[in-house]
């Protein structure tokens, strides 16, 4: 983020690396995107788990390398979903609106 | 409908809010426009040591509200601007005193006599800022750059969108060059790409602020103070002129480089 008012700081030296700043920014935006739409880390953990087992239905997941995460880009808040998977569950027979998985 | 009513509010309590509202109020008397300020923080009043009059208080706002003294009675005109009053609020009542229609009422009798209504918001979301926000215009949401007060700000960005009321217009109180430039502080330009409202104002830290609070003379009437600066370009935009935002280079001050790219100025 090289806006303007570091060029209007005129940066007499290097940018320093890593100032607290960046970390407040992090955590802000991480905050907020959960006030904004009153998610609760908390609910928001239930909420990953019933998407996990929904998942699992189809594809063999490992839940710990799932991320599934509140983002703000621009001015929207979305729910980015990263779900890496093994391999499909081959079962043709298995009729997902029956919830006896 | 002459006056505009103008409501400083923040969320977060102790940013500047009482600051702001006897800076800018006083710069915009000084430019000449008929001010009239409200104390609208009912049993922690403040406005009124800053702004230097809390011996000349005989009637307040709740007086007003309940029927006990006339509007006028209660307008405190300020000894060096005779166009600029304070309505006190009261010291040793609560919040509940006063209701958002109470306050559309009273800055209604106001409007057709002002330029500019500046209500002092108390510090969070219940009655008290309901009642502060209920007759606003605009709205200007003030905050420190740190987290705790961008969070209460955004908060408020909110809680007005849901009100359907103007979205509201941003300053940055207390911002310390160094410390942005050292990356140890927010800057500016990030508190507004998080919060995503329009800036009207950047204060830098100013050691004259405590002394003016002191003294009852706002730092608007130093010439030489940065923060007055900052507030006397607030009230300028709040005119509605274009008026740049000034480089907050370093303490020592002189360079008073104008920067009007980013934010267009107004
Ligand atoms: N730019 C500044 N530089 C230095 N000190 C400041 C600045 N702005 C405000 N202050 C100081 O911060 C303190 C809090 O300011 P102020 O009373 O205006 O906040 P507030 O938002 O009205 O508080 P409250 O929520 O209690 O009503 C005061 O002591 C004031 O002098
Ligand atoms: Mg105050």
């Amino acid at each position: 983020m090289t806006g303007w008012l570091s060029r209007l700081l005129g940066r007499s030296e290097p940018a320093p690396q890593q100032g607290s700043s960046s970390i407040a920014r992090e955590r802000l935006q991480f905050i907020l995107v959960h006030d904004r739409i009153s998610l609760t880390p908390e609910r928001m953990d239930m909420m990953k788990q019933e998407i996990l087992a929904v998942l699992r239905k189809y594809i063999d997941v490992d839940g710990d390398s799932v991320d599934i995460a509140l983002q703000k880009r621009d001015k929207n808040s979305l729910l980015i979903a990263e779900v890496p998977f093994t391999k499909s569950i081959h079962n043709e027979d298995y009729d997902p609106s029956r919830d006896d998985a | 409908m002459g006056a505009k009513v103008v409501t400083i509010t923040s969320g977060k309590g102790g940013v500047g809010k009482t600051t702001t509202t006897a800076n800018v109020g006083v710069a915009l008397a000084k430019d000449g426009q008929k001010v009239v300020l409200i104390d609208a923080d009912i049993g922690l009043r403040n406005l009124d040591l800053v702004m230097g009059l809390e011996k000349y208080i005989v009637y307040d706002l709740v007086d007003v509200v309940e029927g006990r003294a006339k509007l006028r009675q209660a307008m405190i005109k300020h000894r060096q601007f005779p166009e600029l009053y304070l309505i006190p609020a009261a010291q040793t009542r609560d919040k509940t005193a006063v209701s958002p229609a109470d306050m559309i009422q009273l800055t209604d009798q106001l409007r057709g006599e002002f330029d500019y209504i500046l209500i002092d918001s108390p510090a969070g979301i219940e009655r008290g800022f309901r009642n502060a926000v209920a007759p606003a215009d605009d709205v200007l949401i003030v905050t420190n750059p740190e987290v705790s007060a961008v969070r209460d700000a955004d908060r408020i960005i909110g809680l007005l969108e849901a009100n359907h009321k103007e979205p509201g217009q941003l300053i940055i109180n207390r911002l310390k060059p160094e410390a942005v430039r050292r990356k140890e502080m927010l800057s500016p330009e990030e508190i507004t790409d998080i919060l995503g409202i329009k800036i009207i104002g950047i204060v830098p830290e100013d050691e004259n602020v405590v002394p003016s609070s002191n003294t009852g003379v706002p730092v608007t009437l130093m010439e030489q103070s940065r923060a007055g600066q900052a507030f006397r370009d607030i009230a300028r935009r709040l005119m509605g002129e274009k008026v740049p935002f000034m480089s907050l280079d370093d303490a020592s001050g002189g360079l008073f480089k104008r920067i009007s790219r980013l934010f267009g100025g107004g």
